[in-house]
C-alpha cells in the first residue's frame, strides 16, 4: 500500500473551443500530498502514464490554504478546492475535471468572470462618501459583526454555483454566492441605506425567485457560508419589501 | 483629456492606489495576474496596527512609531514611518467605514489584540482573516468605481516591463495577456507598481504561488534600484508542507499561545525563560532564531524533527473559535489535528521581504513616473517587520502613491501619446523577442525542478543564520543556475493559449536575478541587524552599516552601494527584548533627508 502511486485521470482541453480529452498520470506517493502538490509533481516530470512526454497541466491556484478561492475543480466528481484536498484523506485514485458552469480557458482553468459581474449587478459594496478622513465608522453589535463576518468570508470560489441546479446556461439566475452577498451589505448600518436598491435587483429576472431551494449550495461551500439560511431570510426580505416597501414609494 | 494611471497589482496597496488615483480624477487601468480579489493579501490573518484609542493603556501613535523603528533595528527611514503610524488610526476607521467586519467589543467598538514587538493592544482584526476582509472591502470599492467607469481592470494580465522614453521617464508598460499569450504595450502618464513580495524564490514559503518577485526583478534589470534586498523575514511559526509552509499567525501567541519543547523530559518554555519582559511575544526575528537554535543546534525538536509546540490548549475552545477560528481551521484542515486539544507543531518559514524597490517619500522610484507601493517597496520596516504592520504599510503607501502619481501626471509636459519616440515599439519588440526565444528552448532541464533547486539553495544558506563562505558559494551557484537556465526545456510549445510553462520559464530568469540581489546584499553586510544574522559578526555595527543597501543592475551581477538612513526623530539604541523597552529619545533639530 505505502508505495502504491497516486494515479490521476485529468480532463484536458487545449483551447477554449477545442474538444476535451482525457490524459492519465502516475505520481510516486509520499505522505502529505494534496491535489495541487501532485499537479506540481507533474510539472516537474510532464510524462503521462503511457510514458509519453506531454505539456504540464494548466490550472489556477494562489494561496494554497483555501482562502483565495482560485483552485476550484471537480475532484472525483465533486466540486471543491484542490489545495485542501489531501491525498491521505481522499485516496490515491483521482479524477480531475474543470468545473462545468464556466467556460474553460485551458485544462482545469476556467473563467469565473460572471461571478464578479454579478457582484456589480447587486451593488455589493458600502457606498462611502470617499476615502478622506471622516472619522469613525458606525458602531456594530458583536452579534451583527459575527453574522456579517460569516457572509464576508465568501471567497468567490464558485463551488456553490457549480452545485446549484438552477444556475446553468438556460437560466438567468445570478447564483447563490452573489445573491447572498446582498444580505451582508444590507445588514451593515451604512450599507442598509441602499437596502431597497439591492433588494430590487433580487426581484428582477435572474434574482432570488429562481432559487429552487435545492440546498445543494450550502453542502459544498468550503467557507461554511450559511447559504440556505441567508437565502431564506432574503426571500423574506424581498417579500416584505414587495408588500410594504413598494407601497411607501 | 484625463490623465491615465496604470497600476500593476491588486492587493491592498494596488487597490488603495487605484481608489486614490481615481478620486484624484485620473482614469485608472489596473493590471493583475489573478482576479484582484484572489491577491496574496487575502492570506493575511492576524490584523492591522494602529493606535486608534490613544489613551488606552498609555499607548500613542508615537509609541507605535517607536516600536516600529526599534523593531526594525533602526534601518527604516524615520519620516515616512512616523507619518504612517500617525495615519494608522484614520486608516483603520476608513476601513471600518468601508464595511470591514472587524471584531467588536460588547459596546460595539472596535476590538484590539496584542501582537509581537508591542506592549499595547493596538491590532484591529477581523476573525483570523483580516487581510481577506480588508482586501474585499477595497475590492468592493474598486468594483463600484469600475461601474462608474473610473477604473478598468485587466485581470489575467502579466506585467512584463516598463516603457521608458529616451529621457528615461516611464511612459507605460508592456504586458502579456495570459489567456492568448499576446504581448501589448499600454501608455500611461504614471505607473504604480504594487506587485507584492518575492517569497517563491525560497521555494516553500508562507507566500502565495504567484509571489515570484518577477515584476520587481524585471524592473531592476531595466535600471530601477532595489533596496535592502537581504532583509527577508522568516516567520517563527509555520506548518511544514510539501507545496508551501502554512502560517500560524502571531495572533496565536497574541491570544496567549505558548512556545515550548521538551528538555530533560519536561516542558521548556524557552522564550518565556529567556525574554521575561516580552515572553512569547518577542519580535519575529528573535523567536525564529531561538526556535532554530533549539531545534538545529540543541537538537531538542519535538519527535527529533525540526519542530516545536505552539500551544493553545490552555485557552477555552469558545474563545479560540471566536478569535482565531480561521487559522485553527487551516491547521485542522492541513495538519489533520485539533489545535484546541493538541499543541500545534511548527517551524520557521520564509514570510516577508522588508527590502524592495527603492522609493522616495512620494513612493517614486529612481525612474521618473514610476512608483511603487506595498510589500514590493522597501520603505517602512527596516531590518525586521513587526506583525500587523504590513497591511498598514500596504494601505498607507497606496494612499501616498495614488495622489503622488496623479500629481506627477498633472505636471507632465507631454502626454504619453505624443512622446512615443518609438519607445513603445521598442519595448514591445524587446518582450516579443524574449518570448520567442523561450518558445524555442528545447534543452534538457526542467524549469520547475530548477526552481526547486533554487528554493532549497536559498532556504539553506540565505535565511535564519548566514555565513560568508556559504553566501559566497551560493552566489557562485546562482551564477551557475543562470548559465543552466539557457538549457531549460520550455515543456509546452503551444501558442495562442494560456501557456503557464512559458510564463514560468521567464519568471525563473528574473527570480535568479533577484536571488543574487538578496545573496550579495547579505554577503556584504558584515553585521547582525534585525532579520539578518551572522554568527561571525553577531553585533549591530551602526558605524559601518546603519545604511540602506542599494542594488543597481549590471549583467555580471548586482552593484551594491549604501545610502544614509533618515534618523530624524529617534536616536538608535541597542535592541533588547529581555527587559522592557525604554522610550526612545527624540533628537532635536535634525534635518530629514528627502
Ligand atoms: C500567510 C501570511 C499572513 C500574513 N499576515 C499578516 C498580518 O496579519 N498582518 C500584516 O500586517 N501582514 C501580514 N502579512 C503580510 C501581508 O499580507 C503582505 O505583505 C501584503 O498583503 C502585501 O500586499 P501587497 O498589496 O503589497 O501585495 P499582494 O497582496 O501580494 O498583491 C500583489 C498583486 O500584484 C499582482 N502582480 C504581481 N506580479 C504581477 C505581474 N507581473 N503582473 C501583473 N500583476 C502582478 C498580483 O496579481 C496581486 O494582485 C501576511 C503574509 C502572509 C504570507
Ligand atoms: S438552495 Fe437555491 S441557490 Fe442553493 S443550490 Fe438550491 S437552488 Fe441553488
Ligand atoms: S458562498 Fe461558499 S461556495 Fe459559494 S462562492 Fe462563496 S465561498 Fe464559494
Ligand atoms: S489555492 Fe487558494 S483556495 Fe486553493
Amino acid at each position: 500500500m505505502s508505495d502504491k502511486p497516486i494515479r490521476l485521470k485529468i480532463k484536458r482541453q487545449n483551447t477554449p473551443d477545442s474538444s476535451p480529452y482525457w490524459e492519465e498520470f502516475s505520481v510516486p506517493y509520499t505522505p502529505g500530498h494534496n491535489v495541487i502538490s501532485v499537479l506540481m509533481e507533474i510539472q516537474k516530470n510532464p510524462v503521462n502514464s503511457r510514458g509519453e512526454k506531454t505539456s504540464p497541466v494548466v490550472w489556477e491556484c494562489n494561496c494554497l490554504e483555501e482562502v483565495c478561492g482560485a483552485c476550484t475543480m471537480l475532484i472525483n466528481g465533486g466540486v471543491r478546492q484542490a489545495c485542501s484536498a489531501l491525498i491521505d484523506k481522499i485516496g490515491r485514485e483521482l479524477t480531475l475535471e474543470p468545473i462545468t458552469k464556466f467556460p474553460v480557458v485551458r485544462d482545469l482553468h476556467v473563467d469565473r468572470g460572471k461571478m464578479f459581474e454579478a457582484l456589480k449587478k447587486v451593488g455589493a459594496w458600502i457606498p462611502i462618501d470617499g476615502t478622506y478622513d471622516m472619522g469613525e465608522g458606525p458602531r456594530m453589535a458583536p452579534k451583527d459583526q459575527e453574522e456579517g463576518y460569516r457572509l464576508a468570508k465568501c471567497m468567490t470560489c464558485g463551488c456553490c454555483m457549480e452545485a446549484c441546479p438552477q444556475y446553468n446556461s438556460r437560466s438567468s439566475f445570478i447564483g447563490p454566492a452573489p445573491t447572498v452577498q446582498v444580505r451582508l451589505f444590507n445588514l451593515h448600518p451604512t450599507g442598509a441605506m441602499n437596502r431597497s436598491e439591492r433588494l430590487e435587483t433580487l426581484m428582477e429576472k435572474g434574482g432570488i425567485a429562481e432559487c429552487g431551494n435545492a440546498q445543494n449550495c450550502v453542502r459544498v461551500c468550503p467557507k461554511e457560508v450559511p447559504l440556505t439560511k441567508t437565502l431564506a431570510e432574503l426571500n423574506k426580505d424581498v417579500d416584505l419589501y414587495a408588500i410594504f416597501g413598494m407601497l411607501k414609494k | 483629456m484625463n490623465n491615465r494611471i496604470i497600476i500593476v497589482g491588486g492587493g491592498l496597496a494596488g487597490l488603495m492606489s487605484a481608489i486614490k488615483a481615481a478620486e484624484a480624477g485620473c482614469g485608472v487601468d489596473l493590471f493583475s495576474l489573478v482576479p484582484v480579489r484572489r491577491s496574496h493579501s487575502v492570506c493575511a490573518q492576524g490584523g492591522i496596527n494602529g493606535c486608534v484609542q490613544p489613551t488606552r493603556e498609555g499607548d500613542s501613535p508615537d509609541e507605535h512609531f517607536d516600536d516600529t523603528v526599534y523593531g526594525g533595528d533602526f534601518l527604516a527611514n524615520q519620516t515616512p514611518v512616523r507619518d504612517m503610524c500617525h495615519a494608522a488610526p484614520a486608516i483603520i476607521k476608513l476601513m471600518d467605514r468601508m464595511g470591514v467586519m472587524f471584531n467588536r467589543t460588547p459596546e460595539g467598538n472596535l476590538d484590539f489584540r496584542a501582537f509581537g514587538g508591542a506592549k499595547y493592544r493596538r491590532t484591529a482584526f477581523s476573525g483570523a482573516t483580516t487581510g481577506q476582509q480588508l482586501l474585499y472591502a477595497l475590492d468592493e470599492q474598486v468594483r463600484r468605481l469600475e461601474v462608474e467607469g473610473k477604473i478598468t481592470k485587466y485581470e489575467f494580465w502579466e506585467f512584463l516591463g516598463a516603457v521608458l522614453d529616451d529621457d528615461g521617464t516611464c511612459r507605460g508598460i508592456s504586458a502579456l495577456d495570459m489567456r492568448t499569450m499576446e504581448v501589448r504595450t499600454f501608455p500611461a502618464d504614471a505607473v504604480i507598481m504594487a506587485v507584492g513580495g518575492p517569497g517563491v524564490i525560497f521555494g516553500k514559503s508562507t507566500n502565495s504561488a504567484i509571489n515570484t518577485g518577477t515584476a520587481a526583478a524585471s524592473l531592476y534589470t531595466q535600471g530601477v534600484r532595489y533596496a535592502n534586498g537581504e532583509f527577508i523575514q522568516v516567520h517563527p511559526t509555520a506548518i511544514q508542507g510539501i507545496d508551501k509552509l502554512r502560517l500560524m499567525s502571531e495572533s496565536a501567541r497574541g491570544e496567549g499561545g505558548r512556545i515550548w519543547t521538551y528538555r530533560d523530559g519536561k516542558p521548556w518554555y524557552f522564550l518565556e525563560e529567556k525574554y521575561p519582559a516580552y515572553g512569547n511575544l518577542v519580535p519575529r526575528d528573535i523567536a525564529t532564531r531561538e526556535i532554530f537554535h533549539v531545534c538545529v543546534d540543541m537538537k531538542l525538536g519535538i519527535e527529533g524533527k525540526n519542530q516545536v509546540y505552539l500551544d493553545l490548549t490552555h485557552i477555552p475552545a469558545e474563545t479560540l473559535n471566536r478569535k482565531l477560528g480561521g487559522i485553527l481551521e487551516i491547521y485542522e484542515k492541513f495538519a489533520g489535528e485539533d489545535p484546541r486539544k493538541k499543541p500545534m507543531k511548527v517551524f520557521p518559514g520564509v514570510h516577508y521581504s522588508m527590502g524592495g524597490i527603492w522609493v522616495d517619500y512620494d513612493q517614486m522610484t529612481n525612474v521618473p513616473g514610476l512608483f511603487a507601493a506595498g510589500e514590493c517597496d522597501y520603505q517602512y520596516h527596516g531590518a525586521n517587520r513587526l506583525g500587523a504592520n504590513a497591511l498598514l504599510s500596504c494601505i498607507y503607501s497606496g494612499m501616498v502613491a495614488g495622489p503622488a502619481a496623479a500629481r506627477f501626471a498633472n505636471g507632465l509636459h507631454k502626454a504619453a501619446e505624443d512622446s512615443r519616440d518609438g519607445c513603445f515599439d521598442r519595448e514591445k519588440r524587446r518582450q516579443q523577442e524574449i518570448f520567442s526565444n523561450i518558445y524555442r528552448m528545447n534543452g534538457s532541464e526542467n524549469p520547475y525542478r530548477m526552481a526547486n533547486e533554487l528554493g532549497e539553495l536559498m532556504t539553506e544558506n540565505v535565511t535564519v543564520v548566514r555565513y560568508n563562505d556559504r553566501l559566497k558559494a551560493t552566489d557562485e551557484k546562482l551564477k551557475e543556475l543562470q548559465e543552466r537556465w539557457r538549457s531549460l526545456n520550455v515543456l509546452d510549445t503551444s501558442r495562442g493559449t494560456a501557456n503557464q510553462a512559458v510564463q514560468f520559464v521567464r519568471q525563473l530568469k528574473y527570480m535568479l536575478e533577484m536571488a543574487r540581489v538578496i545573496t550579495v546584499g547579505a554577503l556584504l553586510r558584515n553585521e547582525s541587524r534585525g532579520a539578518h544574522y551572522k554568527p561571525e559578526f553577531p553585533e549591530r555595527d551602526d558605524a559601518r552599516f546603519l545604511k540602506t543597501t542599494i542594488a543597481d543592475y549590471a549583467p555580471s551581477g548586482p552593484r551594491i552601494s549604501y545610502q544614509e538612513v533618515d534618523l530624524g526623530y529617534i536616536k538608535p539604541r541597542p535592541r533588547v527584548y529581555d527587559v522592557e523597552k525604554k522610550v526612545g529619545t527624540r533628537k532635536e533639530g535634525d534635518q530629514h533627508e528627502r
